[in-house]
């Protein structure tokens, strides 16, 4: 199997509360995994630990190996800067940098050093519209992402990473507060970007789950429960808790 | 007996409403004050003559001068320090024991009357480096008097930058330096900047730290060595000495108006800033 990520033996803890409990967890490439679980079960905590995002928490300590591609991200001569290009973040709040639309496309392309205009135009036309955005804004392309609805600006973030061209892209309830129109073209673009790129997708909603991911991971209170094909997480789960938690006879 | 909670919230506002009234009529009866004495000696000649017999007659020019230097080299001296100091302080540190002490420091610095600035600048700048009475020492002395200031108020403004915009700036491969420079520090600027222009207000009308430093010469001064006079000082003899009350006035209304129009020049520059950026 085609693996991107490798998770052995994941624990991780804020102070002393252990939140995530002895994950082992084998992520295949171009594919999308759904993270599906209930309120306070690690579900960011894990996606932030992909991309080293909890290292600005400083109560927080982690064990165990996270392997992208087969190398340690948490070894100390990994470069942190270039797993965040590689791994792209769309957090739960969707968040425009106080400046234009244009400009937050382009953050992370010019970081790279990106300066030629025609490579930055063209690099946010198919970042927009790979996000289902472009239409929507491609007449105001200089005024402020903040002045962007929510759904907009959730779109607006997807584009952001995109426009990076990472590896793997963690959306973390890109759909949470949003109308079934904006929540379906997510999911059609969630269902083409994965040709390109490796997706995980933590969901409140576990139809969502149901109808984009390949594969999905139910976690509980620290713990990845069960792991498998979408289909038969949903019609056969191996564990009660799951079946449980997907007929929605949680408490 | 319950009050109704109305009759409590009016009993508030008219409690906060009189408070906001006494300030402003305060400030408005010193200004009024100054100024009723002072705009009538105002004049073209009175600013830009040279004093004679000890500023009894003649302008003001030479302090003119002194207070646009004196301000001016410590701002260019203050600010980038301070500045510097607040974003390594806040965005390059863990807060630990040191940067507490550092912190504990400034706030303690910033309290300290400015006559013992005065007194330092003298031995230390003065004496001991051998600068004399000179726009340097002065100037000097008004940046290390303003450096606390500014510090705490720019770690103020860049401790307001919302953490998200740090966790999507870094998320997108960002170092911690280009998250500084791209999105920190433009974001925290209408804060510095308010902070730099009051701590220039106040090194403007500083009196005890600069007339140990800076003396009080009414030549116009051809380098930085010259010693030099403020209007803030010019005031203190004219006034102290009971040499002229009219002209003491005179150089105190001008002296307002200047720190007025930094603040509104700042003001201004801060609105058209943050209009832009929207
Ligand atoms: N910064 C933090 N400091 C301390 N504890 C934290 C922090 N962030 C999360 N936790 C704790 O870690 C646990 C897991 O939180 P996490 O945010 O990963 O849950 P989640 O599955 O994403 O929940 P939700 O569906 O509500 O977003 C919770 O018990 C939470 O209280
Ligand atoms: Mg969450």
């Amino acid at each position: 199997m085609n693996s991107k990520f490798q998770i052995q033996n994941l624990n991780f803890y804020f102070n002393s509360e252990k939140v995530l409990k002895e994950i082992n967890l084998e992520i295949p490439a171009n594919k999308i995994l759904g993270i599906i679980g209930p309120s306070g079960s690690g579900k960011t905590t894990f996606l932030r630990s992909l991309n080293r995002m909890n290292d600005f928490e400083i109560t927080s300590r982690i064990e165990g190996k996270i392997l992208l591609d087969g190398k340690d991200i948490y070894n100390s001569d990994f470069d942190v800067v270039a797993l965040r290009k590689k791994v792209g973040m769309v957090f739960a709040m969707p968040v425009a940098l106080p400046m234009s639309i244009y400009e937050n496309v382009v953050y992370g392309p010019k970081l790279d050093g990106i300066n030629d205009k025609n490579k930055l135009s063209e690099l946010v036309e198919k970042s927009l519209s790979a996000a289902y955005l472009w239409d929507e804004v491609k007449d105001r392309l200089k005024t402020s992402g903040m002045r962007l609805s929510g759904g907009q600006q959730q779109r607006l973030c997807l584009a952001r990473v995109l426009a990076m061209e990472p590896d793997v892209i963690l959306l973390d309830e890109p759909c949470s507060g949003l109308d079934p129109i904006s929540t379906a073209k997510i999911e059609d673009a969630l269902a083409q970007l994965k040709k390109e790129y490796t997706i995980i997708l933590v969901t409140n909603n576990t139809k969502q789950a149901a109808r984009v991911a390949d594969n999905t991971a139910f976690f509980l209170m620290g713990e990845m429960i069960e792991v498998g094909v979408t289909k038969q997480i949903f019609t056969s789960p191996q564990k009660s808790e799951t079946n449980d938690y997907i007929t929605g006879r949680f408490g | 007996m319950r009050i109704h909670p109305r009759y409590i919230q009016r009993g508030a506002v008219a409690i906060l409403g009189s408070a906001t009234l006494l300030t402003i009529l305060i400030l408005i009866f010193i200004i009024f004050f100054v100024l009723e004495k002072g705009l009538p000696v105002i004049s073209l000649h009175f600013l830009t003559d040279n004093p004679e017999d000890m500023g009894k007659a003649g302008g003001i020019f030479p302090t003119l001068i002194g207070t646009i230097l004196l301000p001016l080299l410590a701002l260019i001296i203050a600010s980038p320090l301070g500045i510097f100091t607040s974003v390594y302080l806040s965005e390059f540190t863990k807060e630990n024991n040191v940067t507490k002490i550092i912190r504990f420091g400034t706030d303690c610095l910033a309290g300290i009357p400015s006559i013992i600035f005065g007194l330092f600048g003298y031995i230390f700048f003065v004496v001991t480096l051998g600068f004399g009475w000179s726009i340097l020492s002065g100037g000097l002395t008004l940046a290390v008097m303003v450096l606390p200031t500014i510090i705490r108020t720019s770690e103020e403004a860049i401790r307001a930058v919302p953490k998200s915009y740090r966790e999507v700036s870094f998320s997108l491969g960002a170092s911690r330096w280009q998250t500084v420079k791209k999105v920190i520090l433009p974001n925290a600027l209408p804060g510095i900047v308010t902070g730099v222009m009051l701590s220039i207000g106040r090194s403007i009308g500083e009196t005890a730290a600069v007339i140990f430093t800076a003396g009080s010469s009414l030549r116009i001064p051809t380098s930085v060595f010259d010693s030099t006079r403020t209007m803030a000082v010019h005031f203190y003899i004219l006034a102290r000495e009971g040499i002229s009350a009219e002209n003491a006035y005179g150089t105190a209304a001008t002296l307002i108006i200047a720190v007025l129009l930094v603040n509104l020049s700042a003001y201004w520059l801060m609105n058209r800033f943050i209009a832009k950026r929207n």
